[in-house]
């Protein structure tokens, strides 16, 4: 248990001082016990910064199921530290900005700050963990916390809705990746993402599991990333309190899956169905999303639909990136820059989608609504907000002086670029990833403009708001200013980011384009000259604006697509594989026991048969059989006249008579062959049966006609079935004898050995006397079964 | 000799069942019925130590002694209830 172990699994220790707190210490806001926690853990990740910018890793390991390979192994490099360090410095903003934005007295804070407290653990651990079993533990602990999180209103309807939405998609995609982890298990024989790194592509490729691996992997990463067409959970997920969707659904739970591709872009990279799903599904995504959000009404649906689709671009870029893994010419850094733009973008996204979020919540804080057709003209009133709306937007949108533009910058750059890659056809389909790219870009811009000034300029209408607005308090702008400021920093600064982090993270993703020493230079600069991609932000920035002074003419666009297409999906197969199954369980459970019979006797047939077919199980030997002697004869004709004549006759009372007969004539069977035991217990047996048939049936309402046995036809076919298929087996049971009887040891020992004559009786009592102890159990136990049913009933009727 | 014997008085009782089992059937009234079944039990009694001496076992002897004991019971407790519609009266006092 090392010092990063402990810091790993805190913020999960720290869940049980919560409680504790929140109830001793009521007076003060929870949350003032929790922001120690991540700031601190901020800082301790900083340490990290000067190994890993020397591509240098730090593993911790701590045994945990060692016999299974299991073991909590935690690595820290660049990549990890990345995410640690977005989560713990994110983490402590939101802390801080809940502090203001939950009421104390109002809401359950111990709760809130548990679940956050194991988001962010999980989150951790995700990110940190070098074991893939751990690492799908801590995945799925991230789901279930951020379920809790979503429905933390639980007594909203849309929040329970959402939570289970999101559940039901990242578990689904949590358990492909499971599914993912074993393959790749069974192709590398280690659980340790350091170890399979090791083997790299060339190895696995052929193996039959290399495809679905990758597959279910990518499921995974597509489900948690909200990537086309799993998106639908992330716009649900947004009736949990802002800070959440501020902590989880911009910036953290929903960069898991960036994190799983580039973490497994070593291993899988190089393949193209990798290439084509990685950055095809996220160019679709980021399209979609984009094309979407300008429709939403909602501020936070605007935003939620603008992470999907900035997730979109960082995942292409991932893939684009992947390809550069073709060229082992790292001089050039001209493939490269795909994967840097993906690691710069994930960090500038964090950063202002945090900012949205929070200024977001203050407007619906402020105001009690976060509908844009009621909002407008707020700008006088909060000029704070305003301020910060502004930056984050206009980053959103990709615009100078702001982190956005360099990392849009990029992207146009790696997407231009991606034409010069002689791969995957690349020539002809090429020119489709910068347009899609462009376009979306333009949507991009419009409900970044959407958002601000939709909200903040234009008319006041104070008649729909349900407060008066005015500025929030201090406390919950400090979380969005740090975010704002970041957001200018690094466009001026960008070099402090890319050596420490950026190259670091670059070179995990990449590690086989590098040699021991080198290690990426990574520049970023704002001005790169008059290049085609700065043409093509002029054009978004052109387009983006025309289109968005004029997009009341051209909304009736997005009457043809249908508004929520894929969450009306989700809810029909959901609606469909509910009745489905309801209507499949009414269809063979239907209560009634012939036809549960039906199905055993069927199946039983079935089985047998097909055995006998398959395996040639039918097998007919004359040699051992007996004689056949004249009474046997005629006792197998009265049993055989006795049990048909009970199939057809019309009175019960015949039929048990009938029953008594065959019962009997066994009985001389017994006598027949010589088993004088059997055949006077059967004797007693069959008469008291008999008569306990009698009790009953004299005691049934009588029906006015009685009724022969209705002829089925599928009874009839079954009913010879099991009968054939019975005689069959006895016959080839008969047939192969293949060890001798037991019996002779029973011959000679029983006077021997326990001082009887009487075989069966030694037998039953001595020999094997275990059996009769327990037959006698269960006589005793149906005599007081018999005994409390009629006992039970009986008292029944007197309570009546 | 005395297996012929034996044969033919298996034979002979056989027939006799075969009659007694058509009253059964038939039988006009229950009286009937329950006349033939315990005469048909007495048979069996007899088709039973047949057996065994066929057979040349004592081990059947038992079965003949508890068939006559069961035909017995049945025989009565068919009465019974033919003349008081219960087998076993509810202790009512």
């Amino acid at each position: 248990m090392s010092l990063l172990h402990v810091a790993i699994l805190s913020p999960l220790i720290f869940t049980i001082v919560v409680p504790i707190v929140y109830k001793f210490f009521r007076n003060v806001h929870t949350g003032w016990f929790i922001l120690p926690l991540p700031v601190l853990l901020t800082s301790y990740f900083i340490t990290f910064v000067s190994v890993t910018k020397d591509n240098r890793s730090i593993g911790e390991t701590l045994s945990w199921i060692p016999s299974l390979g299991i073991n909590f192994t935690v690595r820290v490099d660049g990549l990890g530290l990345l995410f640690a360090l977005l989560i713990t410095g994110i983490g402590s903003l939101v802390v801080l900005y809940s502090i203001y934005y939950l009421n104390k007295k109002t809401e359950q804070l111990n709760t809130f700050y548990i679940y956050l407290l194991l988001f962010m653990g999980a989150m951790l651990g995700v990110v940190l963990s070098d074991n893939l079993v751990v690492l799908y533990m801590f995945w799925e602990l991230t789901s279930f916390s951020s379920f809790f999180l979503i429905g933390y209103w639980y007594k909203r309807d849309k929040s329970r809705f959402g939570a289970q939405k999101s559940m039901i998609i990242t578990v689904l995609g949590g358990l492909c990746m499971l599914g993912g982890i074993i393959l790749l298990y069974l192709m590398t024989g280690t659980f340790s993402i350091s170890e399979s790194m090791e083997f790299f592509y060339p190895n696995y490729v052929k193996d039959s599991y290399f495809i679905p691996a990758l597959i279910f992997i990518l499921l995974g990463a597509f489900t948690k990333s909200a990537q086309f067409p799993f998106h639908i959970w992330l716009p649900d997920a947004m009736e949990a309190p802002t800070p959440v969707s501020a902590y989880l659904h911009s910036a953290t739970m929903v960069k898991a899956g960036i994190y799983l591709v580039a973490r497994f872009t070593p291993f899988f990279g190089e393949h193209p169905l990798w290439f084509w799903l990685v950055s095809g599904i996220g160019l679709l995504t980021l399209f979609w999303g984009s094309f979407n959000a300008v429709r939403q009404t909602d501020l936070k649906g605007i935003l939620a639909y603008s992470t999907i689709s900035q997730l979109g671009m960082i995942m292409s870029l991932l893939g684009v990136g992947a390809a550069a893994l073709k060229f082992s010419d790292t001089n050039d850094n001209y493939y490269l820059v795909a994967t840097t733009a993906a690691i710069f973008h994930l960090i500038n996204h964090s950063t202002f989608k945090g900012s949205l979020f929070m200024v977001v919540g203050i407007v619906d804080h402020e105001t009690g609504t976060r509908d844009i057709r009621k909002l407008g003209g707020l700008m006088t009133f909060m000029p704070i907000t305003f301020t910060l709306s502004i930056i984050g937007a206009f980053s959103m949108a990709g615009l100078p002086p702001f982190n956005g533009f360099l990392s849009k910058e990029m992207f146009f750059t790696g997407m231009i670029r991606i034409q010069d890659l002689h791969l995957y056809h690349l020539q002809t389909w090429g020119i489709l990833f910068p347009s899609i790219a462009w376009i979306a870009s333009v949507f991009t811009f419009i409900y970044s403009m959407v958002l601000v000034f939709k909200t903040f300029t234009g008319k006041y209408q104070p008649e729909k708001l349900d407060k008066k607005p005015h500025e929030a308090p201090i406390g919950m702008l400090i979380s969005p200013i740090v975010l704002a400021s970041l957001v200018i920093i690094i466009f001026f600064f960008p070099d402090l980011l890319s050596d420490s982090i950026i190259a670091p993270a670059i070179s995990v993703i990449l590690p086989n384009l590098l040699t021991e020493t080198e290690a990426f230079q990574v520049h970023i600069s704002a001005w790169h000259g008059f290049t085609v991609e700065l043409f093509m932000t002029i054009g978004v920035l052109l387009l983006g604006t025309f289109l968005f002074l004029t997009r009341e003419k051209w909304k009736h666009v997005y009457t043809i697509f249908p508004d929520r297409f894929f969450s009306t999906v989700y809810d029909e197969t959901l609606k469909i594989a509910q009745n489905g199954s309801k209507r499949l369980t009414k269809l063979y459970m239907n209560g009634s026991i012939r036809s549960y019979l039906l199905y055993i006797f069927a199946f039983f047939i079935a089985i047998l048969a097909a055995t006998m077919v398959v395996k040639e199980g039918f097998k007919l030997e004359l040699d051992n059989l007996a004689e056949i002697g004249i009474w046997e004869v005629i006792l197998s004709i009265i049993i055989v006249i006795g049990s048909i004549t009970a199939l057809f006759v019309k009175s019960r009372m015949t039929s048990i008579i009938l029953l008594g007969a065959v019962g009997y004539t066994v009985s001389l069977f017994y006598v027949l062959f010589r088993a004088p035991d059997l055949a006077l217990t059967q004797l007693v047996i069959e008469t008291v049966s008999v008569a306990l048939f009698l009790l009953c049936f004299y005691h049934l309402p009588k029906k006015k006609n009685e009724e022969r046995i209705r002829f089925k036809i599928p009874n009839l076919v079954i009913s010879i079935g099991v009968g054939v298929i019975v005689t069959l087996i006895a016959i080839s049971a008969h047939s192969t004898k293949l060890y001798d009887s037991i019996a002779h040891y029973y011959v000679e020992n029983t006077y021997i050995e326990a001082a009887g004559k009487n075989m069966v009786n030694v037998i039953l009592v001595d020999f094997r006397g275990f059996d009769t102890m327990f037959e006698i159990t269960v006589l005793a136990i149906a005599a007081i079964g018999i005994f409390t049913m009629i006992k039970l009933r009986l008292s029944g009727r007197e309570e009546h | 000799m005395l297996e012929n014997i034996v044969v033919i008085t298996l034979f002979t009782i056989a027939c006799s069942m075969v009659l007694l089992i058509y009253r059964v059937i038939k039988g006009p009234s229950t009286p009937d019925r329950v006349i033939a079944l315990d005469a048909i039990g007495i048979n069996l009694v007899a088709f039973i130590a047949l057996i065994s001496i066929e057979l040349k076992t004592s081990a059947f002897l038992d079965i003949t002694l508890l068939i006559g004991i069961l035909a017995f019971i049945g025989t009565v407790t068919f009465a019974k209830y033919l003349e008081k519609g219960v087998i076993i009266d509810h202790d009512r006092d």
